[in-house]
């Protein structure tokens, strides 16, 4: 049994000399807990349980950003971006009960995206818990299955202990999301404060694995005898802030490399080595082309259906190298021949020095064959239409031309959301925001404005639906209090496009509910004081999105587009990825 | 062994003792129990006690299962932050036991049944023996305490209890002295108990 860890060092960290301490609330702790962590926006909303924090904020507006979103989701989606687009923790405020609740879907969204979010909830008096006291709810089991750690907090001492803990978990290892619920007497009793003190040890809690070089070695063995290797890079690439371990490893190997939705922009879409877009929407060499590879190198990625589609079908030729921060995602859909447990930024490197540098041009001219084939089939269809009507894809080709592919872009759910991670140029990392795992409709206006706030410097444009938009589309009003700049673009193609792509192509167009409506966009962001336009014709497309750029502030771009068109290639449910299709 | 035979194996669903070292946490089991359910497994038995240490819990689970979706349960109970280490074993990687607890009337046992013998016979013990009732006890695997059941149904048994499996592993050199150790470098905390819901009528609030 090897229980024993790492003996912490960090007992000298907390050995400084004693401080007497200070009498103050739970509340005012907390706060002190969070600039602490060098916390500089707070996404919230207050509430009756949990108003003594927000009473302890009114002295600390100077320190501390605090954005009134409208909505609990909201706020959640605006941390999550604000994580996303930063790479730092992500803090919400919300309120017990239904405040609480409201949280739960962005809770869900973080976790299956492994977005490091610490979220702060009042909860009802610690005498009150399990009597159905007015706007109580048993949130901490509510959310277990969806936090990487939750925590009640009923005594104020608590606190800094609890939100030390609370941030190491959520940005260590695989990082997640955390939930504190506080009792409001917590929040208001009085305790000698004696300074906060960071986390960085737990003794239950390893976040990375211990790096084995025996696997390494392994796993450099089968690199070398490669003829037809290929990577495919995640998310984990990102977490781990190894995109230059990552271009530094395929670049003197030499593999083609291609990457799921929210690995996009590790390394520059232009990038020789990168070979396009995984999973269901993605590009078609890539696909087709995993059935062919000798050895499959995953890095940082789960191998989602929507990835790999038919398991029983995929990548059965070929050895896989499995390289994962967690454990529990090493053989749990695809069976690993070398596991390479660890933080890919130490063991990215140690893989690379074991590899010998290599080039694969005959393997990558493949490829680049099946991306002509897929350009003359599919993409320039879509980039240079024949139909009067717009298509998504020549909406995200202009942007791209116009911010020459420096921008963040935040995608919602669908159709748009397919075209905007295959179309959309990301030469920068953390460019490319949407929810990958829960899909989650109405995440992208609220995201987006908490993408801003995490990267100010940095260009942020929402690409969403005419669906998804009407799901948070109360977030406008946070736009309007705060002032953000967000780019706006909505694709509205008078249905809910997804569905209704796969209601022609598998239900013989039994369109049923698809046909959604929309309300005069144009006039709702004027309501709220944002400006904006709509534009369906192609001759007025590139000025429109320049003026929306130019604009100083958030802008609202409607962009009517083709009713009826669909994101192709396609690997249909239930089929193998070398069963995609192009039409 | 061959590739084929493995796979066939990993196929087979059986008992599995899943050993859990845990803190002792507020709100642990739920996270663990949900791990289970999630994936629609059904926890036939589940014991949860302090270890030899106090701060340290050992949960034993019994689910019926192949070995690959064990490995995989057992992978996320790890994850959890609280977990200290997950074992997986199957029945013969152990040596299990099940407490039970029979109450029958004292008036027909004493008339009917040949006490000694019935004791005897099952491994059991009396615990308590009053004029009303008679408590006995057994100790063994499930077979066992079953066939006490089927022995003493005749004779009015009036209460039966079960506990859920403990299990020892066969394979389990230095699980104490690590233990200890353990916790002798990072002593495990406190649990924090809600002190406040007794104290409800003088608390003012709103």
């Amino acid at each position: 049994m090897d229980l024993i860890m790492e003996t912490a060092q960090q007992e000298v960290l907390s050995e400084q000399k004693t401080n007497p301490g200070i009498e103050m609330k739970g509340s005012a702790a907390l706060l002190e807990g969070l600039l602490a962590e060098g916390v500089d926006t707070i996404f919230g909303y207050p509430g009756g349980a949990i108003m003594p924090i927000y009473d302890a904020l009114y002295d600390y507006m100077d320190k501390i950003k605090h954005i009134l979103v409208r909505h609990e989701q909201g706020g959640i989606h605006a941390g999550q971006g604000y994580a996303r687009s930063s790479g730092k923790v992500g803090v919400v405020f919300a309120t017990s009960g239904p405040g609480a609740t409201n949280l739960v879907t962005g809770l869900a969204d973080a976790q299956i995206d492994s977005t490091p979010l610490v979220c702060i909830t009042g909860q009802v008096f610690a005498h009150l818990l399990g009597t159905d006291a007015f706007q109580e709810i048993d949130i901490i089991n509510i959310t277990s299955p969806i936090t990487k750690w939750n925590y009640q907090i009923t005594d104020a001492t608590e606190i800094p202990e609890i939100l030390a803990k609370a941030f190491y978990i959520a940005r260590s290892g695989r990082p997640g999301p955390v939930l504190i619920d506080i009792t409001k007497n917590a929040q208001l009793q009085k305790f000698n404060f004696e300074g906060y003190k960071p986390c960085a040890h737990i003794r239950s809690y390893r976040p990375k694995p211990i790096v084995r070089k025996e696997y390494i070695t392994e796993a450099a063995a089968l690199i070398n005898s490669a003829k037809k290797p290929f990577v495919l890079w995640g998310q984990g690439v990102l977490l781990g802030r190894a995109e230059e371990e990552f271009k530094a490893f395929i670049e003197k190997t030499g593999i083609p490399s291609a990457w799921t939705i929210l690995g996009a922009g590790a390394i520059p879409s232009d990038h020789p080595l990168n070979v396009g877009m995984l999973g269901m929407h993605g590009n078609y060499g890539p696909n087709v082309l995993t059935n062919e590879c000798d050895v499959l190198i995953a890095i940082g990625m789960r191998f989602d259906d929507r990835v790999t589609g038919r398991l029983d079908k995929y990548a059965k030729q070929a050895k896989v190298i499995h390289l994962d921060i967690d454990p529990a995602e090493i053989d749990k859909n695809v069976q690993s021949t070398v596991p390479v447990w660890g933080d890919c930024k130490e063991t990215l490197p140690l893989l690379m020095d074991a590899c010998e540098a290599k080039q694969h041009p005959e393997w990558i001219e493949k490829f680049r064959s099946f991306e002509r084939e897929e350009h003359a089939e599919v993409i320039d269809n879509e980039l240079f239409p024949t139909t009067e009507e717009l298509t998504m894809a020549e909406v995200i080709q202009v942007l791209n031309e116009l911010t020459k592919g420096e921008a963040i872009i935040v995608s919602d759910v669908g159709q748009h959301q397919m075209i905007a991670c295959r179309y959309g140029k990301f030469n920068n990392t953390r460019s490319n925001i949407t929810s990958g795992g829960l899909g989650t409709m109405g995440f992208a206006l609220p995201a987006a404005i908490g993408a801003k706030f995490g990267a100010l410097d940095r260009t942020v444009v929402a690409v969403i639906g005419d669906g998804g938009i009407q799901m948070n589309i109360q977030e406008l009003g946070t736009i309007m209090q705060c002032g953000i700049d967000v780019k706006i673009i909505v694709l509205n193609n008078q249905f809910l496009g997804m569905v209704r792509q796969w209601q022609e192509l598998f239900q013989e167009k039994r369109y049923s509910f698809v046909d959604i409506t929309s309300p005069d966009y144009i006039k709702v962001a004027e309501a709220y004081g944002i400006p904006g336009s709509s534009v369906s014709k192609r001759e007025d497309l590139r000025t429109a999105l320049q003026t929306m750029l130019d604009t100083n502030g958030s802008y609202f771009l409607e962009v009517m587009v083709m009713k009826e068109n669909n994101v192709f290639p396609m690997v249909p449910q239930g089929c193998s990825v070398s069963e995609i299709r192009l039409k | 062994m061959s590739d084929q035979n493995q796979k066939e194996i990993s196929i087979v669903k059986q008992e599995y003792n899943i050993t859990v070292y845990t803190e002792n946490q507020i709100g642990l089991l739920g996270r663990i129990a949900i791990i289970f359910t999630r994936r629609k497994i059904n926890i036939e038995s589940l014991n949860t006690s302090p270890s030899e240490i106090e701060s340290i819990h050992r949960f034993n689970i019994v689910i019926t299962e192949t070995e690959d979706v064990v490995r995989k349960v057992t992978r996320q109970i790890e994850k959890q932050v609280e977990v200290l280490k997950v074992y997986y074993n199957t029945n013969e990687d152990i040596i299990w036991q099940e407490m039970a607890l029979y109450k029958v009337p004292t008036d027909i046992i004493a008339e009917k049944a040949l006490v000694e013998r019935l004791l005897r016979e099952n491994g059991a013990r009396a615990v308590v023996i009053r004029k009303d009732y008679t408590v006995f006890e057994t100790t063994g695997h499930r077979s066992e305490t079953d066939a006490l059941i089927i022995a003493l149904q005749p004779f009015g048994l009036i209460e039966f209890v079960r506990s859920a499996r403990i299990s020892i592993i066969k394979d389990s050199d230095g699980f104490n002295r690590k233990l200890r150790e353990f916790e002798r470098i990072e002593p495990g905390q406190d649990v924090i108990e809600n002190e406040f819901l007794n104290s409800r009528d003088k608390v003012f609030s709103m």
